[in-house]
């Protein structure tokens, strides 16, 4: 029951946040939910900002993840974007012509050097126990410059139809293809955590990495895996940031969206400090986000105070989270409920 | 050898101290050798630490936070936020340089309170709440001012101009003119802030309160440490020293700009990490802190005497540090701390050790 009530509260938290701001988007003009058809593809604001929050939604979803087994987070997710992305970006180029073939050829290729960026933090992480923000500044420090030294130049341009169809609209399919990329993506990784026993095992190392050893559990492998995990989210995030841009830019490519994935796992209702954790929470976090950015840009706040705006919304946010808030809520309820009972039993 | 004799060991933060400092003084030496010219003048060694004044005091008030067993990220854009402040207040009529060092002080105060109480008091998570701080303060920045802003007031460029000038020491140039060093004020202050906060956490009892605070929460309350209290003034004097670090950052380039001091946060983390605190807390040494900002300094100066491509600046950087982080991981673990060790396969352990 108590455990019931925790988890409707983790969830409860995020999604009315969500409905506040529908709310305050319909207040600001009922044609909220229109979407027009362009081109035999739907556009408006929702999908808008299920295109636009796409990446984040993935980023998220990795660092729900690692954020559970190792207890600290992964802040070079942007950079290992930047540097997957140019690798992609290199093989694209680099080949004769492109055909999708040979774009999938790429995004393995840009997948493997995500999941060596992942292998590399968590050998750094699990193997040398160093704090997982420790051990990703490094790459947090060089990766943008890695990422440069591969394009060679500054921003190379993908100028063609099939990685535009990526990053836009494929002809004949009515939603733009980063949302169903996303939406692929989800499923996938539903499946892969309800059929293997992952959020299990990162679970229990991220409550106790000793207990779960004696259980049997390998925390090294668990965490090394779970950062694998992250490479490839990011070598995802960033093959759908290249191709929603059509260029690589490495120095602006994905900026500060670590932040953001963070934030969006703490909205989510998720312990930063690692043990349980809820998908769902991080994805809607993520969805909240941006969502929230549309929203201050709808009500024609200047992109300037927007980042100020959000900084007070994160804050209050938190605050309403917080422990010492939600105990003295819960406290409050409770008298509240005991008087209403005297009150009812006065009455008779 | 002779410490290991008169105590049974030197404490991890003093031995991550003394690899930290003994890198910085080879790598010095490495620059000496190699580039005579330039790293054999005073006036090199010191322009560390006058251009460098503000990092070096933010990877002060970094390194206290990350002893208590927090973090603040939002150091760079505070500071960046008290400069283009400062600048705005010294061009308008009413502005004055008194004025302008206690608005700096204020703003920088504010942000640690606000953040400390935060932390401390409503316990929640300290990158959350610093990062929202971050985003407030860059946010704050745009909003007063987009534009660089030169400040043009007489008594603040009187102020900025001024220099120490110690005759004794300096060099000759090529022409055979005796060129005496000088230093700006800005590292006066960082220097004199180094030796007062270094007694602060040495003896006084809020600083060994706050090691034990880092050390183990839980077992600090035990002893009746008022955990809550020392946390939030750890935030708080960060935000102090922030304040200092953004007057004496534009009393060194005289200009707000939307882009001052961006990125600071990592740096600063990055120095206080190389000089031996650890992010977990409780172990560290303020001496150490700006060691390790000068070691990832100078690491940049000798890239840019060697004259390559300045994106081998940040990845020789980030190698440095990962060397750092590795280093101080395998000392820790050969020390044989308690619960502390390495996760590696059985056929890379040493015999004899680990298990």
């Amino acid at each position: 029951m108590a455990r019931m009530k925790a988890r409707g509260f983790q969830l409860f938290l995020p999604l009315s946040v969500l409905a506040i701001l529908i709310l305050i988007n319909l207040i600001k003009g009922a044609d909220y939910f229109s979407f027009s058809i362009i081109n035999g593809a739907l556009y408006g604001n929702i999908p808008n900002i299920l295109f636009g929050a796409s990446e984040l939604v993935i980023l998220a979803i990795g660092m729900t993840l690692v954020t559970s087994s190792s207890g600290g987070q992964d802040i070079s997710v942007g950079v290992a974007a930047a540097i997957t992305s140019s690798v992609f970006v290199k093989i694209l180029l680099g080949s004769g012509g492109i055909t999708w073939m040979v774009i999938l050829g790429a995004f393995l290729a840009s997948c493997a050097v995500g999941i060596a960026i992942g292998a590399f933090n968590g050998t750094l992480i699990a193997i040398f126990n160093v704090q997982p923000m420790v051990a990703t500044l490094i790459l947090f420090t060089a990766g943008r410059s890695i990422a440069f030294l591969i394009d060679g130049r500054l921003s190379p341009i993908l100028a063609n139809d099939l990685t535009g169809q990526i990053g836009s609209v494929i002809p004949g399919v009515p939603i733009q293809t980063p949302i169903i990329l996303t939406v692929v993506f989800i499923a996938l990784f539903s499946v892969l955590l309800k059929t293997t026993n992952l959020k299990l095992y990162s679970q229990s190392v991220g409550i106790n990495q000793k207990a779960a050893r004696l259980n049997g559990i390998n925390p090294v492998r668990i965490k090394f895996l779970t950062y694998m995990i992250l490479g490839v989210c990011s070598a995802v995030a960033g093959f759908i940031a290249v191709n929603k841009a059509g260029r690589h830019d490495s120095v602006n490519l994905l900026k500060y969206v670590e932040m953001d994935a963070i934030l969006a796992v703490a909205i989510g209702g998720n312990a930063l400090s690692g043990g349980k954790f809820s998908i769902a929470g991080s994805i809607i976090g993520a969805y909240t986000i941006e969502v929230l950015n549309r929203t201050l840009l709808r009500l024609e706040v200047d992109t300037e105070t927007i980042k100020a705006f959000k900084a007070v919304f994160i804050i209050i946010l938190m605050v309403i989270a917080s422990p010492v808030v939600r105990e003295f809520a819960a406290k409050g309820m409770k008298r509240a409920r005991a008087r209403l009972n005297g009150a009812v039993e006065a009455n008779r | 050898m002779n410490t290991m004799k008169r105590k049974e060991r030197i404490s991890n933060s003093n031995l991550l101290f003394a690899i930290a400092t003994v890198i910085f003084v080879l790598m010095y030496g490495f620059a000496i050798i190699r580039y005579p010219g330039s790293f054999l003048q005073y006036q090199t060694f010191f322009d560390l630490f006058s251009l460098n004044a503000p990092l070096i005091i933010i990877t002060l008030g970094l390194s206290i936070v990350m002893i208590g067993g927090g973090i603040d990220i939002s150091v760079g854009a505070v500071t960046g936020l008290v400069t283009m402040c400062c600048a705005v207040f010294l061009e308008s009529r009413t502005g004055s340089v008194w004025g302008s060092m206690l608005l700096a002080l204020g703003i920088g105060v504010a942000f640690g309170l606000l953040q400390g109480f935060l932390i401390a008091y409503l316990e929640i998570q300290p990158f959350i709440i610093t990062l929202a701080g971050m985003f407030l303060a860059n946010g704050l920045l745009t909003t007063i001012h987009k534009d660089p802003l030169n400040v043009t007031m007489p008594s603040f460029l009187l102020l900025r101009d001024f220099e120490i000038v110690i005759p004794f020491l300096g060099t000759t140039n090529r022409l055979g003119n005796f060129i005496p060093l000088a230093i700006k004020p800005g590292a006066v202050v960082a220097l004199a802030l180094i030796v007062v906060l270094v007694v602060l956490m040495r003896w006084s009892r809020f600083g060994r309160n706050l090691y034990a605070v880092g050390g183990n929460s839980q077992s600090a309350l035990m002893l009746g440490i008022n955990v809550k209290r020392a946390k939030f003034y750890s935030y708080a004097l960060c935000g102090l020293l922030t304040g200092i670090a953004g007057f004496v950052f534009i009393m060194t380039t005289g200009a707000g700009n939307v882009g001052n001091a961006s990125g600071f946060e990592m740096k600063a983390i990055a120095g206080s990490i190389i000089g031996g605190t650890m992010l977990s807390g409780g172990v560290g040494n303020l001496i150490g802190s700006p060691v390790g900002a000068l070691t990832l300094l100078t690491i940049n100066e000798l890239i840019r005497a060697a004259g390559v491509n300045s994106n081998f600046q940040s990845i020789a950087s980030g190698a440095l540090l990962c060397i750092f982080i590795v280093l101080q991981s395998v000392v820790l673990w050969l020390r044989g701390t308690g619960g502390f060790k390495l996760a590696l396969p059985k056929w890379l352990l040493p015999s004899g050790k680990g298990g």
